[in-house]
């Protein structure tokens, strides 16, 4: 059995009924266990005081808003390539999960801004990066609202987002040309000696694990109320027939 | 191709065309903001690199859904679509002809409204050159978006919505290369990069925008 038979519509609504509540529970005992544990049981940073647990929530949405584009980028490419319906309704799903972690992204280095660099907003790369992000983020979902052919839609959007992938990495690497960062460099890559201490890392770990599950499980509920919505529409263009 | 060309050239210079609005727009934008900002000499020669770029970007992209629209109404694009001329062609053809009708008289007329914001001096040659190369790419682009929502009714909006995002990184070149022209610091990397887009642009969004239009005509 060939991995492709997973999109069957039929089949992904049989598995994914039963991963979908282990999913929810699992995203949400990673988030509980990551946040308390991060916010009430880790120290305080000796420079920027409690304000560093913020970290809890900015990194993982960060990196989940990169991904959720991500994963859009090759569902979308995979419908353009097999035609996999399931694949063009989860690309439309990911997307405003996408565009709620940008905002999550956003507002919590605004709030933890504020008191460190005196600024909730600057126009540094990586926050008009994100900024820029989520524009795209808003004209594909626009996109996919304003065309009511489903097929075409799933279509246009797939190309909109292939391009539109281009041009957010060009823009990346364009603003770092425009104007000098006050965002401190990548806290975590696996490439460098040195990362944050341990005693942040781990619970950081569990709360990346829990929004990556969370999206997970967001992108499985919302695709399969996709199929049911279009299985709705297409009962009732048979029943206007009949 | 060039029959093509000639004829959206036609067009678009005779009457109805909106030839010369784009032109008209970019003068209004350019007068509008001394009356928001104040009119210091100073302030305005500081940003006026800035201001004639996006002003001359939203004046190529007010012209932009005239490109495939009205093709698209008579039945024209269908036939372009069923021509011996491989459709990629086409939308190459329809992007240099927006060029020649939006890009070419906004970079023309570029200069004439530096003087309106006391751009300084040694920044012309650079804001003219940086035009040149950095409008195509908005044309090609722009075409792009157009052949998006060329199906939709309204979609003069999302139109907006959708290019100007992809409007970013041209923006962030063409400015910068006439900033640092006006301040004496070498513009050459930016100009470069934004020759890299601009020939990038063309080289792969025909075939994004033909397939669009392939889609849209189905």
């Amino acid at each position: 059995m060939s991995m492709w038979e997973y999109a069957n519509p039929k089949l992904f609504m049989g598995w994914t009924k039963p991963v979908l509540p282990w999913s929810f529970a699992l995203a949400g005992v990673c988030l509980v266990v990551g946040l308390v544990w991060g916010f009430f049981f880790t120290p305080d940073d000796f420079r920027q005081g409690s304000t560093v647990k913020i970290i809890y929530l900015h990194v993982p949405s960060a990196l989940m808003a990169i991904n959720a584009w991500i994963m859009m980028l090759v569902a979308s490419l995979i419908w353009v390539i097999r035609r996999h319906h399931v694949s063009a309704l989860a690309a439309r799903a990911a997307a405003p999960v996408g565009v709620v972690f940008t905002l999550i992204a956003l507002f919590t280095g605004g709030i933890w801004g504020q008191p460190m660099w005196g600024t909730y907003w600057a126009w540094d790369p990586r926050l008009t990066s994100f900024l820029i992000l989520f524009l795209f983020y808003l004209g594909y979902i626009a996109l996919w609202e304003a065309i009511e052919d489903p097929d075409t839609a799933a279509d246009l959007t797939s190309v909109l987002c292939l391009v539109g992938s281009v041009f957010a990495i060009l823009s990346r690497y364009a603003v770092l040309f425009w104007n000098q960062g006050l965002h401190q460099g990548a806290t975590l890559s696996l490439d460098k000696e040195e990362n944050i201490s341990d005693v942040f890392w781990f619970p950081l770990l569990v709360c990346i694990a829990g929004f990556v599950l969370l999206f997970v499980a967001l992108v499985l509920m919302r695709t399969r109320t996709e199929i049911r919505a279009r299985r709705i529409r297409a009962l009732e263009a048979r029943a206007r027939r009949a | 191709m060039i029959a093509l060309l000639f004829r959206d050239l036609r067009l678009a210079i005779r009457a109805g065309g909106g030839f010369g609005l784009g032109l008209a727009f970019f003068l209004i934008v350019v007068v509008l903001v001394p009356f928001g900002v104040g009119p210091e000499t100073e302030l305005l020669s500081r940003i006026a690199p800035g201001i004639l770029w996006v002003a001359s970007l939203l004046a190529a992209l007010l012209s932009l859904d005239r490109i495939f629209a009205l093709d698209y109404e008579d039945g024209s694009l269908a036939l372009l679509a069923t021509s011996p001329l491989p459709l990629e062609g086409a939308a190459m053809v329809k992007a240099c002809a927006h060029w020649i009708t939006t890009g070419l008289p906004l970079t023309l007329a570029a200069p004439a409204l530096g003087f309106l914001l006391s751009l300084a001096p040694e920044a012309y040659a650079y804001l003219l050159i940086s035009l040149l190369i950095g409008t195509p790419a908005l044309s090609m682009i722009g075409t792009f978006g157009a052949a998006l929502t060329v199906g939709l009714r309204r979609g003069g909006l999302l139109l907006s919505l959708l290019v100007l995002p992809l409007y970013v990184p041209t923006l962030i070149f063409g400015a910068e290369a006439v900033r640092r022209g006006a301040e004496g610091l070498d513009p050459t990397g930016a100009l470069m990069l934004m020759a890299g887009i601009t020939a990038g642009s063309f080289a792969l969004l025909p075939f994004a925008t033909a397939a669009v239009l392939r889609i849209n005509l189905r």
